[in-house]
Order: structure tokens, then sequence, then C-alpha cells
């Protein structure tokens, strides 16, 4: 039923262009998740100072690990891509390969920050220690809840490629995924500057 | 097993409460042996709770407010009465805690799940009809939006049975918010009803911007969009923009409440003002959310029943951006007594002042558009008229409050209550009830009944002076808002106007409800045949009434403003295609439904911390919708030969009724 | 795949913008972390560098990862899109951090 929809659709000129306006829809979700984001990034920029006798972001932020992080994650932005080019052009063993190789990345990424996490709860600096500590858990595991969100969608999606092939809807649903996947890479980009680099920095 | 939940959550000796639970048992029991009577589950199920179709929705949107009217209405009388017997420190017949839960309920339910479904309403009804589309960009999701403002409305109500509600007063200020001077369940089932509300309310934005944006009829430039569908393409715009902010503030305020985080805490270097000020990034722009649309509602009905067309629509586009974006900057005045430097103050005081300019704008164009038509005296005008009026004085109370050094010796007094209900009543509720009697007809194939209709006019306008300028005298006086009895012989008079004036507007509410009676008792003989029952402007009207599932048979093509209109005056209007093409529609699904549901009991069991629930529930929800997103049985064709049908029988009496 | 079912998933952009911008996101992420790291230069020089590069490197991964442009309708549409969300950060977030700063400076007078 839903492939001869999609062929219609394509053909028909009355209709609007559902797969446009689906990736457009969800450019407009993401903008809300922007401004969601925001609102945390100035809770944090209002409470980073407050460490209330507990540790700074000086004290704690190792740079060589964060940087290693944001490698996974930049390394996942371009094979992301190479699954969107594989998609669009119908190739679906590609897709299915670099999607993979994505969900590693993003995993590897996931389970540095986990570990970042333990550890610094363990040392007693848990977000109940300080406000600076409560706004670097909540932004920073705000992101990491949305990359896991990410790993779990990308994980259907690659059930659904593999069970259904590249049909429009299915290649549509690549593209929703691409936004999200490269939006969270210039969220993330926010997230070392303002709290790791500026952190480490003062 | 059931977390903090015992049989202490139940109000067993508040005997005002169990008499409201015992009604609200009867009135439902009743309902559900109806509907088993008449057999009309079926019937509910598949027409209406699991419609994706945009009409519907919003005709339930419509009901739902509706319905939160009568429960935040009661709020409103109780405390007036209240505040009329509590003088001359008597204690009055509502304790303090009780009081202070009735207040808070009254504002959340009134912004949250009166005036927000009812806009929401009645965009889903006429947006897609005005840009002649056959449906919004995701039909889904407007479902799924829909069933989670019931979520929250659900929760809002179950408080009253099980536990209590917050008693902070509808904005939740920490530290009295937080989990050490509020350990009760009231602010959690406050987060959690605005939290899932809220998110449906984002999904909403983001579907109308994108049917908007991608959907409108061949030829219709930006430009060309009715003055309503623009009005409302803001005030999505400003929700997509300004929700996220309160989903935010809400979750750091549910951290810090079920983990013992510090964002708003006295303690640890937590800051309380933070919650303020993300609150009003999100609560000022809100206003504008529920004022913009009825703007365009005025537009349309001030221009339909004039015979003009609006005066000035570009200026009427332009002011309506104008305001959204300073909405966006103006949001400190609401905590101008925080203290912040004096700059501040006097950056966000100039700020407000200005937004008066293009609301004044909007006034004389509404006022030009009358002068030298002919204006009909219907009810949709009536409160047109009376808005421009209220809504003039409310302004200026709020140009006034704008100056920091009045808002310091006004702030928190009942001035400020006089100041927003006459904003929010006179403004946008004034605005729903117009748009509600001007598309009535369209929406349900009747006319609302005039008569009643204008005895629920007067009866509102008077009630309103009488019930809120005492207000502005009280707060000239000093009075403070929130309290819960008084002990000052100078207010007592005023109070007793007030409460007075609470019952004409009852009054107006029952004549509403009476007007409802006779409208569908009458409704043959109040029968909108063509569709066009005030010789409309827009493309809603060239539908039948209730418009065809489909919408359009065929894709109108627009070339003005008033695109209904010029078709009439070019004789295209009411065409006969030559042949019908099918149409591609979606499948109605239970999903919605199903995941509403299932949010509102994660939504208790969050709030009595029911762990095992919340995770069910939760994982409950994202099956569901990842369900549904794999579905491939969404979409189906409707015949031609089954629009054609339709189609000659809205030809066929709209001919009937030219030619008569 | 034929090709109107190509149309409706925007353009296929090939591999050259993905490595344009994985090269240059490499290098406006190795600089601000050498130069916090290292210390090379002073401490307010240091922020506005990183600042800076974190900007231009949103702006790449917009462009290139994003595929935002303002020479198609849907590119055009996405990107003003993107634009009035940032103005509107830009407002709440330099507004609230300018309320709560100032705020914070009258309670310590």
């Amino acid at each position: 039923m839903s492939t001869s929809v999609m062929n219609h659709d394509a053909h028909g000129h009355e209709h609007h262009d559902s797969g446009s306006t689906t990736l457009f829809g969800f450019w407009l979700y993401l903008m809300t998740d922007c401004l969601l984001f925001a609102s945390v990034f100035a809770t944090y920029a209002v409470l980073f100072m407050n460490t209330a006798g507990g540790p700074s972001g000086h004290d704690i932020f190792e740079l060589d690990y964060v940087l290693i992080e944001t490698f996974a994650l930049l390394f996942s932005s371009i094979t992301y891509g190479f699954a969107m080019i594989g998609a669009q052009r119908g190739n679906q063993r590609a897709t299915l390969l670099w999607l993979a190789v994505t969900f590693v990345l993003g995993a590897v990424f996931i389970g540095m920050e986990v570990n970042e996490f333990s550890h610094l709860i363990h040392e007693g600096f848990g977000p109940q220690r300080s406000a600076f500590l409560t706004a670097f858990f909540s932004l920073v595991g705000m992101h990491g809840l949305h990359v896991t969100a990410g790993l779990i969608w990308m994980a259907v999606l690659m059930l659904e490629v593999k069970k259904r092939g590249l049909k429009p809807r299915t290649v549509t649903r690549v593209g929703c995924l691409s936004l999200f996947w490269h939006f969270l890479d210039v969220v993330w980009i926010c997230v070392f500057t303002v709290v790791y680099l500026m952190g480490a920095v003062s | 097993m059931f977390g903090k939940l015992t049989l202490d959550a139940l109000p067993l000796h508040v005997p005002i409460v169990m008499g409201t639970l015992a009604v609200v048992a009867v009135l439902g029991l009743a309902l559900v042996i109806a509907i088993t009577k008449y057999g009309k589950w079926g019937y509910l199920w598949r027409e209406w709770i699991t419609s994706v179709d945009h009409k519907r929705l919003g005709v339930m949107y419509i009901i739902l407010a509706q319905v939160m009217m009568l429960r935040g209405f009661a709020d409103a009388i109780m405390m007036r009465t209240q505040l009329a017997v509590a003088t001359n420190g008597a204690e009055g017949y509502l304790p303090p805690e009780h009081y202070d839960q009735i207040f808070t309920a009254h504002g959340v339910i009134m912004i949250i799940f009166m005036a927000m479904p009812f806009m929401i309403g009645l965009m889903n009804i006429v947006l897609p009809l005005q840009i002649g589309a056959r449906d919004v960009a995701f039909p889904f999701l407007n479902n799924l939006s829909f069933w989670l403002a019931v979520a929250g409305a659900l929760l809002v109500n179950i408080s009253l049975a099980v536990g209590e509600f917050a008693k902070t007063g509808w904005v939740a200020y920490p530290p009295l918010s937080g989990i050490n001077y509020s350990p009760g369940s009231g602010v959690d089932y406050y987060i959690w009803a605005l939290q899932i509300s809220g998110i449906g309310t984002t999904l909403t934005g983001v579907n109308f911007i994108a049917t908007v944006l991608k959907m409108r009829a061949p030829g219709m430039k930006l430009m060309q969009m009715p003055i309503f569908t623009w009005a409302c393409t803001w005030a999505n715009i400003l929700i997509v923009a300004s929700f996220p902010i309160l989903t935010g503030a809400l979750a750091m305020l549910t951290l810090d409440r079920y983990l013992g985080f510090h964002f708003f805490t006295n303690d640890l270097g937590g800051n309380a003002m933070m919650y303020i000020n993300l609150f009003w990034a999100w609560g000022h722009p809100e206003v504008y959310i529920l004022v913009l649309p009825a703007f365009g509602i005025f537009s349309e009905v001030i221009s339909t029943f004039s015979g003009k067309r609006l005066f000035g629509y570009t200026s009427m586009v332009v002011a309506s951006g104008a305001i959204s974006i300073l909405g966006f900057i103006v949001w400190l005045h609401h905590f101008f007594t925080m203290g912040s430097s004096a700059d501040v103050n006097a950056f966000f005081g100039v700020t407000t002042m200005i937004i008066a300019v293009p609301t004044g704008v909007k006034l004389f164009n509404w006022l030009f558009t009358m002068y030298k038509g002919r204006v009909q005296f219907k009810p949709p005008v009536l409160w047109t008229l009376g808005f421009m009026v209220t809504f003039t004085i409310g302004g200026m109370t709020g140009v006034l409050l704008s100056v920091p050094g009045a808002d310091y010796v006004l702030h928190n007094s009942l001035f400020l209550i006089a100041h927003f209900h006459n904003t929010i009543l006179g403004g946008a509720v004034f605005g729903y009830m117009a748009g509600f009697a001007y598309w009535f007809p369209k929406a349900m194939g009747y006319k609302l009944d005039e008569k009643w209709g204008k005895r629920a006019f007067w009866f509102w306008q008077i009630g309103f002076y009488v019930a809120f300028m005492p207000l502005y005298v009280l707060g000239f006086l000093g009075m403070t808002r929130r309290m819960n009895h008084t002990d000052n012989p100078d207010w007592n008079m005023w109070l007793y106007i007030a409460c007075a004036g609470a019952f004409i507007i009852g009054l107006g509410v029952v004549s509403q409800l009476i007007q409802l009676y006779v409208s569908y008792r009458d409704r043959e003989k109040n029968r909108d045949v063509t569709g066009d029952p005030w010789n409309g402007h827009t493309l809603e009207w060239s539908t039948m009434s209730p418009p065809q599932f489909y919408n359009f048979a065929k894709d109108p093509v627009v070339s003005d403003i008033d695109a209904f209109t010029d078709m009439k005056e070019k004789g295209t209007a009411y065409q006969r295609p030559e042949k019908y093409e099918p149409i591609h529609m979606p499948c109605n699904t239970g999903a919605g439904f199903i995941m509403g549901m299932l949010l509102t009991v994660f939504g208790f069991a969050f709030v009595w911390h029911i762990w095992w629930l919340v995770v069910i529930t939760l994982l409950g929800t994202i099956a569901t919708f990842i369900k549904r997103c794999y579905d491939t049985d969404v979409d189906y064709y409707v015949q031609p030969d089954e629009i054609e049908n339709i189609e000659n029988a809205h030809l066929a009496a709209v001919q009937s009724t030219l030619k008569a | 795949m034929s090709q109107h079912e190509q149309a409706n998933h925007g353009h296929d952009h090939g591999v050259k913008p993905y490595v344009i911008g994985f090269i240059l996101a490499v290098i406006l992420t190795v600089i601000p972390f050498w130069l916090v790291m290292d210390g090379v230069l002073s401490k307010g020089a240091t922020l506005w560098t990183i600042v800076i590069m974190a900007v231009v490197q949103i702006a790449v991964h917009l462009k290139y990862f994003l595929h935002l442009s303002f020479t198609t309708e849907d590119g055009r549409l996405n990107s003003f899109t993107f634009l009035f969300s940032a103005l509107i950060i830009v407002l709440v977030v330099g507004l609230s951090v300018w309320i709560i700063y100032a705020s914070n400076a009258m309670m310590m007078g």
C-alpha cells in the first residue's frame, strides 16, 4: 500500500512533496530542540561559577579525554554522511555498513561519557554537590541522552533498511536521522567550547 | 509497590471536594450509560477518538476547552465568594491550603487547558481550510498533540481526587515549589500536567508551521494568506520558539525535586531567579500566543460583517510580526521587583512600551475597516466591539505597569490581576467567543441561536466590568493577590461588587450553555445549507458545512487575499470540474490516544514515585510510537464517484439557495 | 531507484562536501584544544579565539553536513528558519545572562 501511494505521490502534481515536508517538519522540531539546549546553556552560564566549595571545571575536566570523545563524534558525522549518500544512491549494503560504523562511534562516545560521569560521581562530585555540577551534568547529560535516543533510532532504522530496503519513506527517515545526528554534533561544538574549554581556561 | 501513594491521598475529609467528585462521578456514569445504551462506543472510537481529521480534532479541542472552562470558572466563583465572606477577619469557608490550590488550578486551567485548547481548536478547524489544504502536514501528530493536551488536563483533574494540586500559584516559583517547601504531590502534578501538554503544544506549532509553509493552495503567496492564518502562523512561531524554554525550566525543577539537583535551591549555589527568568521567557510569548489568533479572528469578523475588505492587511501582518519579535524582549517586566539593575529595568520597560505601538496599529485598522461599512451587529461583532473597548483599557493599564517605578508599587497587587484579566479575557477569550460564534456553522452545520448569544455577550461584558474594575481600585488600596481573607473595612465594598460581577459572568456562562441547547434543538431551522452563511471572504466558506472530510474536491487556485470573494466576483465559485481525481487521505489511528493515556499514567506514576509503572508506561509509549512509524497501512484513496456524489449534493444545495 | 523518487529526498550531495567539512572541522577542533591545553595565548585571547573557532565550525557543519543553502527553495526555508531560531537564542540567552549577572552584581554591591 505505502509503495503505491509513494509512487503516486511522486507523479501526482497536485500533491505536496511529502518527503520534503517531513524533512522540513523535522528541521522545525530540531529548532525547538535548539531552544531547549539554549535554555540549559543559559542556565549553565549563570550557574557555572557557583561551585559552593566544590570543584570547578578547571579541577575536574580532562581535555585529552574530551578530545577523543569529540573525535568519535566528528568521525561519526562523516560516516553518517557516507550512509546518507548510500541511501540516496539506493545502495543498501553501503547504507547498512556506514550506519553500523556510525553506531559504533556513537556508542564509543556514550560509553566514554558514562565512564566520565561515573568517575566524577564516584569521587563525590555528583550533580548534587553544587549548582555548577548540577548544570554540568544536566547539560552534558542532556546531549548524551539525545545521542542515546539517536542510537536507538539508528538501530531501528537499520532493521527497517535491512527488511524493507530503501523505499522512499525509509530514505526520508535516513535523511531525518542525518539532520538529527549532525545537529547533535553542532550542539557538541557548543558543549566542548563553552563547558570544557572555557571551563578549563578559567 | 505504590510508591508514596496511600489512602491518605484521598480527600475523604474535605466535603467540598468529595461533593464535586460525587457530581463528576454521577455525570460520568450517566455519560457512560448513555453511550452504551445508544451503542455509540464504536462510533466514538472510529470517528472521533482515532480521527486524524483536523476538523474533528478542532471540535474535540474546543469541547476540552469548554469543559475545562467550567472547572476554571467554578474555581473563580469559589475564590470570589470566599473573599466576599472572609472580610473583617472572618475565615470564610475555604481553608488556606485548599484556597491556595484553587487559585493555582484556576490559573493553570484557564491558561493551559482552556485558552490554549480553545485557540488551537479554532486554528485546527479553520486554518487548513483557509489555505485550501486537505489536512495538516502531519495528521497523526495532530491527533497525538490533542491527546497529550487531554493527558495534561486529566492529570490536573486527577489531582482533585488523589493527593493535591500545587499551592504555589500558577507560576510555581522556587524555592517555594522546591521539595523543601512543597513536599506534597501538588507541584509534581503541576509539573507533569504542564510538561506533557506542553510537548503536545510544541508539536502543534511544528505541524502548523509546516502546513502553512508547505501546503498552501496553488497560487496562494505568503502575503495572500487570510489574516487569521497569518495571526496563527505568528502564534505558532512563538510556540515553537518559546515552549521549549518552559520544557527546559520544568525539567530542571523536576531534577531539583526528584534527584536533589541544585538549579533553583537556596543552598549549594542554586539560583531561583533563573527559574523565574526562564518561566517568563516562555510566559510572555505565551500571552501573545493566546492573543494573536484572537486578533486574527477579530480581523476576519470585522471584515466579513462590515462587508468590506480588511483595512491595512499588510500592516496587520507586519504588526503581528513586530509583536512576536518584541514579545521576546520584554519578559523581565513580570519581575521588575526582583531588583535587577536600573539599566535592565529601563531596557525592558521601554521595549514593553514599544509593544503598544503595533497593537495600536491593529486597533486603528479595525476601526477603519468598519468606517463606512455596513456593520451587522451579530454576536461575533458584539464580542469584537466589546473587545476593542475592554482590551484598550487593559492595554493602557499595561503601559502603566511597564513603568518600573509604578510597577514597584503595583506589583502583585490586585491591580495586576485586573490588568491581565482585562487583556486575556477581554482580548483572547472574547476573540475565541467571536470565533466560536463565527465558525460554529462551518464546524457543526447550523448557526448558533442569536438571541441567547447576545444575552451571553451582555452578561459577560457587564459582568466583566463589575468583576474586574473593583480590582483596580483594590490594587490602589493596597490589597495584594492570593489573599485568603482580609481585615480592612475599606476593601469590603469592592470585594462584594467583584463577587457580584463574577455571578453576572456566571449568567453569561449559563446563557452560553442554553444557547448551545437551543441551537441544537432548532438545528433544522438554523441549518447552513450553502456552507457560506455570512457571505464570507475566505476559502473555508467555499466548502460545505460541516466540510467534506477531504475539504476540497479539487485544489482551489488562489489569486487574491479574499480568495472566495474573488471567486464569487469572477463567477468561478462553485464550479463543477470536468472530472474528479482520486484523493489521497490519511487513515485514522489509535496510536495517539494510546500514547496519551499511557503518558497520563506515566505522569501519575511519576507524581507518586511508582517507578515500575513509570518504566512500563514510558516503554509502552515509545513502543507504540515506533510501531506506528513502521505501520504501512497509513493512507488510502477516496474514489472519484464518491467525491462526485458528495460534491453534487453540495452544488445542488447551493444552486437552489441562490435561486431562492 | 527511479529519478523522480530521488527528487523526494533532496539532492545527492556526493562525498565532496562531507570530506571538506570533515577536514575543516578537524582543524577547527584541534586548534582550540591545543590553545587551551598548551596555554599558548593569554587568557582573554584564548577565550576569544575558541569562541570564534566554535562559531566558524558551526557554520562549517551547517553548510557541509546539514546542507543549509540559499540557492534552493527548501534550502532557503531551512536557512531562514535556522536564522530566526538563532536570533531568538541570542535574545533569550543574552538577555537572561545580562539579567542574572546584573542582579548578582546588585546583591554584591
